[in-house]
């Protein structure tokens, strides 16, 4: 199949950026996006052009590293899927795509389609972690774990921290994914003594990247490739409160 | 108190304020409609209902500035999350399709302003007295205070009873969305009961407006109070 790309070309982080059209011809339909993208890459290498830059690592849908908006939705069309498993089946011969990186004030632009996500991983260094003293590995199942709750902490563990929640959010707001943390940890005995602290001061360190609020408009959990439900962010705002009303002033 | 300032001003604390202004608001919705549908019991009813309320006295304003206090924080707290969420998408998409939002959901602001500006026309009309002095100055034969003639001519004139009409259109358009979303942001959404919750208060949600709706089209086509003429 042949298709019309509409791409987001920026060459720095300063550069003011714009869409640009390319011709991707003799697609398959097996191919995934990512490697549609590649052959796009190598006709520009061919003609001395600057290859479209994107972001991707293991291509097998767990690293999160894959974040395209195309044609307005996280990771295309497909639900549950990332980029790089979303194949060219989902879409028709002659169709226009337009591609571009997510965009929020706390996803700086770098090049192109790629952003600079590390505001996630200063919202982890603020409370995604639980405390432990090092030393000799504990003994398996030492701690015993109820089974629903161990599932539960499972599901929020799926996130893979790709962004997509924030790029579909109407408000670029990173509750999903801070909800995420906050049930991943908070479900475990681990996680208890950090319990309320930790919601604290996830919830400021997503504020502090500048990050938007929740309409609960509920984008993310329909954008989210691991299709984590926001559930998560309704425990998130009553472990908020509760963190909030307990402890001394 | 510095403690509650900073944990109310983040993001997820300024949503549980408006969730919970929201609430109040949304009750008090359903409060005031079950008063005025006492219009479809005649005059002595309505009219009773109206001094009964005004001889709560000083409990009348305690309620009024409680009830004023709540729409302003609602108001405040709509101004700053607005103001966050702008601010977080500096550069827009090209193109955004929305997967699960819903129209009303991502409008939230407009419905909002449209029912702002109604709220002001209707203290200025039915409290205050603005715009119809002639009509809020009608007594009844026992000399109270004649809501039922005052609400009857308002709502004859087609004008002002689209305008009523219009406007439960867009504050069901807001509490289609706020009503279930009041609970999420609360924190009392869970699997188990959140079905239940929001279609009960979407249900409620619902009826405030349908109730609201019956006064004004009801009047209008003269199928009530067609005895009262200017
Ligand atoms: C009778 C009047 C009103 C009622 C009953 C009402 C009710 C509600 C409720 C129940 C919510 C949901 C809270 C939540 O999302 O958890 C809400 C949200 C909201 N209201 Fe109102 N409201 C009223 C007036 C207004 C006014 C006058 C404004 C305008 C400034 C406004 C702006 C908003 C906005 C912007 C939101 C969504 C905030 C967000 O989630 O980002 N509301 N309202
Ligand atoms: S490249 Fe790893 S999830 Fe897509």
């Amino acid at each position: 199949m042949n298709l019309t790309l509409k791409v987001w070309r920026q060459a720095g982080p300063s550069d003011r950026g714009r869409l640009v059209t390319y011709e991707a011809k003799h697609v398959s339909p097996d191919m995934s996006f990512l490697e549609m993208l590649d052959v796009v890459n190598e006709d520009l290498i061919a003609r001395g052009e600057d290859p479209i830059a994107f972001d991707s690592d293991c291509r097998e849908g767990i690293c999160g590293a894959c974040s395209c908006m195309i044609d307005g939705v996280p990771h295309g069309p497909d639900r549950g899927t990332t980029t790089c498993q979303l194949h060219m089946r989902h879409f028709k011969d002659g169709d226009t795509i337009t591609i571009e990186p997510w965009r929020a004030r706390a996803f700086p632009v770098l090049k192109d389609l790629v952003v600079d996500r590390s505001a996630f991983d200063r919202i982890i260094q603020a409370g995604g972690f639980i405390s432990v003293n090092t030393g000799g590995a504990p003994d398996a199942n030492l701690i015993p774990v109820p089974k629903p709750d161990a599932d539960k902490a499972f599901d929020a563990a799926a996130c893979i921290g790709c962004g997509a929640c924030v790029a579909a959010c109407k408000n670029a707001s990173a509750m999903l994914f801070v909800s995420a943390k906050v049930a991943h940890l908070g479900y475990l005995p681990q996680g208890q003594s950090e319990r309320d602290a930790r919601v604290r001061n996830l919830v400021m360190a997503m504020d502090a990247q500048g990050f938007g609020a929740c309409t609960n408009t509920y984008d993310c959990e329909a954008a989210c490739p691991k299709e984590i439900p926001a559930d998560f962010i309704s425990r998130m705002n009553r472990d908020y409160r509760s963190a909030l009303l307990k402890g001394d002033a | 108190m510095r403690w509650l300032w900073q944990g109310l001003t983040t993001s997820v604390g300024t949503k549980f304020l408006m969730a919970l202004t929201g609430m109040f608001l949304f009750l008090f919705t359903v409060a005031h409609m079950v008063g005025n549908l006492q219009v479809f019991a005649g005059p002595d009813q309505l009219n009773a209902y109206a001094a009964g309320l005004k001889k709560l006295g000083p409990l009348l304003w305690v309620m009024r500035l409680g009830l004023l206090a709540t729409f302003v924080a609602h108001i405040l707290c709509a101004f700053s999350l607005v103001k966050r969420n702008e601010e977080a998408r500096p550069v827009q998409y090209a193109v955004k399709r929305p997967i699960a939002a819903t129209y009303a959901s991502r409008t939230m602001i407009m419905s909002g302003l449209i029912v702002l500006a109604f709220v002001v026309y209707h203290l200025a009309h039915f409290t205050l007295g603005w715009t119809h002095g002639d009509h809020f100055a009608l007594r009844d034969a026992q000399g109270r205070h004649d809501v039922y003639r005052m609400v009857v001519l308002g709502f004859q004139s087609p004008f002002v009873a689209l305008s009523y009409v219009v406007a439960m259109v867009f504050l069901g358009l807001h509490l289609s969305h706020g009503a279930a979303s009041l609970f999420q942001s609360m924190g009392w959404n869970r699997k188990k009961y959140s079905c239940f919750f929001a279609g009960a208060a979407r249900g409620l949600a619902m009826l405030v407006v349908l109730g609201n709706l019956a006064m004004p089209l009801s009047i209008l086509f003269r199928l009530v109070g067609q005895e009262v003429t200017p």
